[in-house]
């Protein structure tokens, strides 16, 4: 098991604490005074050069914010946030000239090199022949984003040749306005929820994918989101719009080095499918978890929502929540078209005192459309993990279809596992089946296992990552691997 | 932030001056907690899918203390109280929420006394969490307080609340139940009427160790009722509680039960059943709470409906962290029949202990074409294929009763309220 060899060193280094992304990145910034006003998003536009029409849309969110409540109903407890004391606009001080990897500061090359991020596109484009015993793998291509700024994107020449727009989502207001006009707040609107109107108002990059009619994208898109700067939230904005026929998986990495104090970090995630189109949108959380006393780690409200809006489209949400110290996310699916599916794996493992509710809503809204919900969830430490999932099927749909399976593991008997689903069901030829169970991890596979010879924490690992095999099968390979270390850390510390 | 603050008395205008110008202390912690929370809406999570709107429309007076006698002696009959084993089975009847001595029979080994001449609270309900139970407990006037005394067994005894009127009444009986060590009862309750108002019962139910109560709930209220019910229940060590509500009747109705395993190898069951059309409402909630190690929690609660009635389901088994060895079960289904018919469920799992064995359940969906078509070939008609299995789901449901006059008596209503065609030929 040489993936778990590297952990185990990996956490030895480290000794006392086990994040392996703790580092900070010493770079020059432009930051924007703290405060938000609508002064505060004006210079945010203005910083981007944005068109007057962004401009008035995200004025409209800020006074769609000011009239919402913070959700106060999810499992989660933390002192009050105050608005007014984070920094809304951190980027890391532009040279002039056009972008390419050349020019982006040696630094920060550096931070994403210690991220294993494959950003040296160029050895692999230029048919660098790898070492004995490595095979190649495909490509990845990959859009960093560095607290709010859009830092580099590889790979865009292959995909624009493929037709397909994977750019900075700033770029992307200069360079296609009217798709983004278009599709914008469609599926999210501007004063959806608190946070989702927070992050309308002073969003400042993120990704933007567009493939067009009947385009099978050639490679696996990926953005890494780090946050680097203090006292700064990170709202990213990512908008995946994919037209019939065609198809795109997109993968999405988190870190951030360790702190004392919380830092927001409030995205929004906007997929759209049309006829027949697919979207598969992995993610893998790793934000700071604060440290074995619950002292800062991220707070991570995103909301995240997907528009089947074609009949047969389908998007499916894999993720696997490792990190932050608090989580709110609920990644969704709205299925309008005819036949479309919506699928859900998770895996959320909390250690220490990180809290997590997180779970998916589905809304069945056309006819024979399907929804497929798998939540493992894992509670360690003197954590509460929370599932809480929505599954609404509306007087249209019908020959709708949902299977849903919560089961949650339960590791020392100082945390929590809550389970909080909800059924609405309109439709009398709807079927909708939830299971849901909580266990502890099993003496006698335990026993089997120390039977043969795996020490304590090596077979709650084995068992851990057996639990949450049904998800973790749907994660691409490379995030398949990453994530297996990841449960592994997560874990560490919390049995024996 | 942005916080938006709002008065909510002005959601106990219905109840006018009831609630003013009292000076007893509880009743009056009662209605200060009332008129902070107001009636809930459906904002307040517990009660997202129960509106009580329908309450708000029209000002609740206090019923008269004078009731038709000849009225009620009818009610009875119709429930087919008067008739059979029920005949002989001892009773207590209230009349809009006030004792009917005539109509009662006092059963033998029961002590009973009235809320009315002790005016005593008991302390498992929780009037500051729960505002229909502070409603209950600023407007009590009445209720039945039973005792069984150590070894003792109670038998089978009625509760039965009429509500008889031809204004908008609301009524708020109190009533409670004590099983000393060993001791066990057999509670029916009837919840039945005429005409419009408001039934707001709680009742508490304590249950000493090796004791064993069981009580079966039919609601059948009148088609212009509401019935706002609460059960706080604590079991001792190795005691039981075993509850089956079965709901028909009301345009509004929601049975809460809070049942609390106290001690270890306590036993409860919370079952239930219900069967709604037209635009009926119907809310199953439970919080089953396990504070101790041990115990066992059985659920299962099957949902009928037709028309365009909506049944909701909410369900919460917490597990406290003591709560080790913890078997908990939750089931709940349900059958649609109608295009306009909704089901509501929440089924909740709150988990603190690691030892512990906890799964729930849940199914929505119409009858199986299978089954359907099984019958439909051996020659039954459409109509009746359907009634038998709608019957056999039902019935699967109420034979979690496990004493056998409440049985027969919830299959007798069941039928009456949705007779199986063919069946009288």
């Amino acid at each position: 098991m040489p993936a778990v060899t590297e952990t185990r060193e990996a956490v030895e280094k480290l000794g006392q604490s086990s994040y392996k992304w703790g580092f900070e990145t010493d770079i020059d910034m432009d930051v924007a005074p703290k405060g938000l006003n609508e002064d505060t998003i004006r210079l945010i536009s203005a910083r981007k050069e944005e068109p007057e029409w962004l401009l008035e849309w995200r004025l409209a969110a800020y006074r769609a914010w000011l009239k919402t409540e913070e959700p106060k109903w999810a499992k989660v407890s933390y002192p009050p946030i105050d608005y007014q004391d984070l920094h809304y606009y951190a980027a890391p001080r532009k040279k002039p000239g056009p972008k390419s990897l050349e020019e982006v500061d040696p630094e920060l090359l550096r931070t994403y090199e210690k991220l294993g991020i494959p950003l040296h596109e160029q050895a692999m484009l230029a048919g660098v022949e790898l070492p004995e015993g490595e095979t190649a793998r495909p490509p990845v291509a990959v859009d960093a984003v560095f607290d709010s700024v859009s830092v580099v994107t590889t790979f865009r020449k292959t995909l624009e040749e493929a037709g397909v727009i994977f750019c900075p989502i700033s770029e992307a207001v200069r360079d296609y306005p009217d798709l983004v006009r278009k599709y914008l707040g469609s599926v999210v609107p501007a004063g959806d929820n608190f946070y989702a109107a927070l992050n309308s108002a002073v969003f400042t990059d993120g990704s933007f994918v567009f493939v067009p009619k009947g385009v099978r994208c050639p490679m696996e898109l990926s953005t890494y989101f780090r946050i680097n700067a203090k006292n700064t939230g990170q709202f990213e904005r990512t908008l995946i719009v994919v037209e019939d026929g065609a198809s795109v998986s997109y993968l999405e990495g988190c870190t951030a080095p360790m702190r004392d104090e919380n830092q927001l970090h409030a995205a929004v995630v906007e997929l759209v499918a049309m006829e027949d189109a697919s979207i598969k949108y992995s993610t893998v959380q790793n934000w700071y978890p604060g440290d074995e006393n619950g002292r800062g780690g991220i707070y991570n409200f995103v909301t995240k929502r997907g528009a089947c809006r074609g009949a047969r489209s389908k998007i499916s949400w894999t993720q696997v929540e490792t990190g932050s110290a608090i989580t709110w996310k609920y990644p969704s699916c709205i299925l309008q078209g005819e036949g479309s599916v919506g699928e859900f794996y998770s895996v959320a493992v909390t250690n220490n005192h990180q809290q997590a509710d997180t779970g998916t809503k589905m809304i069945h809204i056309g006819r024979n459309t399907r929804s497929t919900i798998i939540a493992k969830t894992i509670s360690a430490g003197h954590s509460d993990s929370t599932y809480r999932g929505l599954v609404r099927v509306l007087p249209k749909a019908s020959g709708a279809r949902n299977f849903t399976q919560c089961d949650s593991l339960l590791i020392g008997d100082q945390c929590g596992a809550h389970t909080v689903p909800y059924i609405e069901n309109r439709n009398m030829g709807a079927r909708i089946e939830h299971e849901a169970t909580t266990s502890k991890i099993s003496e006698d596979q335990l026993f089997y296992c120390r039977q043969r010879g795996l020490s304590e924490e090596d077979a709650v690992g084995l068992i851990v990552n057996g639990f949450c095999r049904d998800v973790l099968k749907e994660l691409p390979m490379e995030f398949a691997v990453e994530a297996q270390k990841l449960l592994q850390i997560s874990l560490e510390g919390s049995v024996g | 932030m942005n916080a938006i603050t709002k008065d909510r008395s002005d959601t106990l205008a219905p109840f006018g001056t009831r609630l003013d110008g009292v000076t007893d202390p509880v009743r009056k912690a009662a209605i200060g907690a009332l008129h902070r929370s107001g009636l809930p809406d459906r904002r307040v999570e517990e009660w997202r899918y129960t509106s009580l709107r329908f309450l708000t429309e029209t000002p609740l007076a206090a019923p008269a203390e004078v009731y038709d006698a000849g009225q009620v002696q009818a009610q009875l009959e119709n429930l087919g109280l008067n008739s059979g084993t029920l005949a002989e089975l001892p009773r207590l009847v209230f009349v809009n929420g006030r004792y009917a001595e005539p109509f009662s029979v006092l059963p033998a080994e029961v002590e009973v006394s009235f809320f009315a001449k002790t005016q005593t609270f008991g302390a498992l309900s929780a009037p500051d969490r729960d505002p229909l139970t502070a409603l209950n407990a600023a407007l009590a006037s009445d209720g039945a307080q039973l005792h069984v005394s150590a070894g003792k067994n109670g038998g089978d005894v009625l509760l039965v609340s009429l509500g008889q009127t031809d204004t908008p009444v609301s009524f708020h009986p109190r009533h409670s139940v004590t099983l000393d060590e060993g001791a066990q009862l057999t509670l029916i309750s009837i919840q039945a009427g005429q005409g419009r108002y408001l039934h707001n019962p709680v009742l508490e139910i304590s249950v000493a160790a090796e004791a064993n109560l069981k009580h079966v709930t039919l609601q059948t209220e009148g088609q212009d009722a509401a019935c706002l019910a609460t059960t706080y229940a604590q079991v001792a060590e190795r005691g039981t509680y075993d509850s089956f509500v079965l709901g028909l009747g009301a345009a509004l109705s929601r049975q809460e039960i809070h049942a609390r395993l106290a001690a270890p190898f306590a036993t409860v069951h919370v079952n239930g059943a219900q069967m709604l059309g037209g635009k009926q409402i119907g809310d199953v909630t439970s919080v089953i709470t396990h504070a101790a190690p041990d115990c066992i929690s059985r659920q299962t609660v099957r949902n009928v409906l037709d028309g365009h009635a909506r049944g909701v389901f909410q369900g919460k088994v917490f597990v406290d962290r003591v709560a080790q060895k913890t078997d908990g079960y939750q089931m709940n289904q349900a059958l649609l029949l109608s295009e306009n018919a909704e089901i509501d469920a929440k089924p909740e799992l709150e988990i603190y202990a690691d030892d512990v064995k906890c799964s729930h359940g849940a199914t929505v969906g119409a009858l199986d074409d299978d089954q359907l078509f099984y019958l439909r070939s051996r020659g039954v008609p459409d109509a009746e294929a359907r009634q038998i299995l709608i019957h056999a789901f039902m019935d699967e449901a109420l034979g979690l009763i496990e004493d056998e006059t409440a049985r027969t008596l919830c299959t007798q209503m069941l039928a009456r309220s949705f007779p199986v065609a063919g069946e009288s030929a």
